[in-house]
């Protein structure tokens, strides 16, 4: 049990009554335990499928389990285990912070009074403030308290949906602390971003969406690996027919009908090869007119991946 | 059954009814008043017996139910259509409730304050006027029934409404003359024809002579058809809720 996906999505398309298809056939499996951050542009389509897990809005077609349990069908099991953090900070203006995560509490299913409410205030720097109106508080401390509310019941899957929307610096921190060890004691983080920093520097695994496909899902790090591959290309005074073996150890590969000597190196590693290599060609006498660095970052990557879809 | 959630909203609900509790009470309080010293005086003093009842006591029953229908629809559609104005229904939609524990949640709490307030206005007008009561035990009951009815009612209006100002038009400009014309503070039997006839498809004057039954014993029609035309009402909301959930009719899109 303990490999299955915590979550479980099989072919979900949406389209709105009045509107455009907001997803298109979405398969997506996440593993317990993890920090899966869905990376899209403004449209793509990340709140419609949260939406769609929490039972917010119903979808065309297609079907989600959530630790095996039918999201429609057995969808009190199912939500149980779900705590989403909406986008907008939609939040009752009369209530007390303290009651408005009771409430939370007792509306999945558990007894309001408990200990783990108050820890997770002090976690959330609310306890001082609990007895506070939720309408005098400032933009952030309401999103500490619908964080604080979505948490409230201690589910296994949590969805952020775009945490880091108008939140300032010390929230942030906060925040991505408080993830951490939510994850460390076995909670499956997702959350939604359109800042590649934050996919990067926040998730174990990135999802690319845009215009409701999900266009690529792969490790962060094996991600940025390719992500962070930058080129090094010397354009040579003679054209070249062959490497010379002394320059095998840094495998470089000829372009351009052996005009372009191409070196692929790792920006983000700690020693980039490019000094050795440019002494090594001094010394064989190899001449060139003109050097040349091109990325390939996540960024690029992320704009290309989107554009090539329009 | 998620206990824990039906009272999470049960105590939501009180909690935002508690937070206006003494505008809630004294208004039933207030008007009760001013309809005995206008009505029960002035007019009373020349219109003595009503069906063999005096006229202070015969307007009680449709002076409650006056308020209860109200009351009821107001606070029950508020209290569905805040969160959905907010935003703050995310949560519930997203919550492990079934449609059932949602509208027990929501309809119970409005059904509380409904009761409290006719309850209130039956206490004022103790002050006024002799007050027995034939059938105590079906009174409350009666007065339950009409006031979940309504909280049913209202509640699918506030799912229905796009606006503040539809969640008034059905009170206002249905409900509330439909009470007036449908014999709260007259009986229909001194209505001319076709006044009395035409009268008597106003769904209302069953309501009021059911509960007015409860109080004298007497009523202008039979209290079986009263009954019949209640719960035909209570069952058309219950239908009507659950073909809203069923379809997430403007709660989901
Ligand atoms: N309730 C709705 N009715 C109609 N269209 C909607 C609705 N919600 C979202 N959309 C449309 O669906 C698409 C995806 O939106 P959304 O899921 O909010 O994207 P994201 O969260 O990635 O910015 C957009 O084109 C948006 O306009
Ligand atoms: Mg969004």
């Amino acid at each position: 049990m303990a490999n299955d996906p915590i979550l479980s999505i099989r072919g979900v398309s949406k389209t709105y009554a009045n509107g455009p298809t907001a997803l298109e056939a979405v398969d997506l499996d996440i593993q317990r335990g993890e920090i899966f951050a869905l990376l899209g542009p403004n449209g793509a389509g990340k709140t419609t499928l949260i939406s769609i897990v929490c039972g917010i809005v119903v979808p065309s077609t297609g079907s989600i389990t959530v630790d095996g349990h039918d999201a429609l069908n057995d969808y009190k099991q199912a939500r149980r285990r779900v705590g989403l953090v909406p986008q907008e900070l939609s939040t009752d203006a009369f209530e007390s912070v303290l009651a408005t995560v009771t409430f939370s509490r007792r509306l999945f299913g558990r007894s309001g009074h408990s200990a783990y409410i108050e820890e997770l205030l002090r976690d959330l720097s609310l306890w001082d403030k609990r007895h506070a109106k939720i309408m005098t508080l400032s933009g952030g401390m309401k999103r500490r308290v619908l964080i604080a509310k979505a948490l409230a019941h201690e589910p296994d899957l949590l969805f952020l949906d775009e945490p880091s929307a108008g939140v300032d610096v010390a929230l942030r921190r906060d925040m991505w602390k408080l993830v951490h060890r939510l994850r460390d004691r076995g909670v499956t983080i997702i959350l939604t971003t359109h800042y590649i920093e934050e996919a990067e520097e926040m998730a174990d695994r990135v999802g690319v969406i845009a215009k409701g496909k999900l266009l690529l899902v792969d490790d962060k790090a094996a991600l940025m690996k390719k992500l962070g591959k930058r080129e090094l290309d010397l354009t040579l005074v003679e054209p070249m027919t062959a490497i010379p073996a002394e320059l095998e150890e840094w495998a470089p590969t000829l372009e351009n009908e052996g005009h372009t000597l191409r070196y692929v190196f790792d920006a983000t590693g700690e020693r980039t090869g490019i000094p050795s290599f440019l002494r090594r060609m001094q010394e064989l006498g190899i001449a060139f007119k003109d050097l040349e660095t091109s990325k390939s970052s996540l960024e690029d990557i992320f704009v290309g991946l989107v554009e090539e879809k329009r | 059954m998620n206990l824990h959630g039906i009272w999470a909203i049960y105590r939501f609900e009180m909690a935002r009814f508690g937070r206006t509790i003494w505008t809630s009470l004294m208004v039933p309080v207030i008007t009760t008043s001013l309809y005995f010293i206008v009505f029960g005086s002035a007019i009373g003093s020349q219109m003595r017996e009503v069906s063999g009842v005096p006229y202070g006591a015969f307007i009680v029953p449709g002076l409650m139910l006056l308020a209860i229908f109200s009351e009821s629809i107001l606070n029950a559609s508020l209290g569905i259509y805040m969160p959905k104005f907010t935003g703050t229904i995310y949560e519930l939609l997203s919550a492990p409730l079934s449609p059932l524990e949602t509208v027990l949640g929501y309809v119970g709490a409005a059904t509380t304050k409904s009761v409290v307030i006719g309850l209130v206005i039956f206490a004022t007008a103790h002050l006024f006027v002799d007050l027995p009561i034939a059938h105590p035990f079906a009174m409350i009951a009666y007065l339950v029934l009409v006031a979940a009815t309504f909280c049913m009612f209202g509640f699918a209006i506030g799912i229905w409404a796009k606006g503040f100002e539809q969640l008034q038009v059905i009170p206002l400009l249905v409900v509330t003359p439909l009470t007036f014309l449908g014999g709260a503070f007259y009986s229909v039997t001194i209505l001319p024809e076709p006044w009395r006839s035409i009268t008597l498809f106003n769904p209302v004057v069953y309501l009021i002579n059911g509960f007015r039954w409860t109080f004298f014993g007497t009523s202008d029609v039979g209290v079986g058809i009263s009954l019949a035309v209640t719960a035909g009402f209570f069952a058309a909301c219950l239908t009507w809720i659950g073909w809203i959930f069923r379809t997430g009719w403007r709660l989901k899109s």
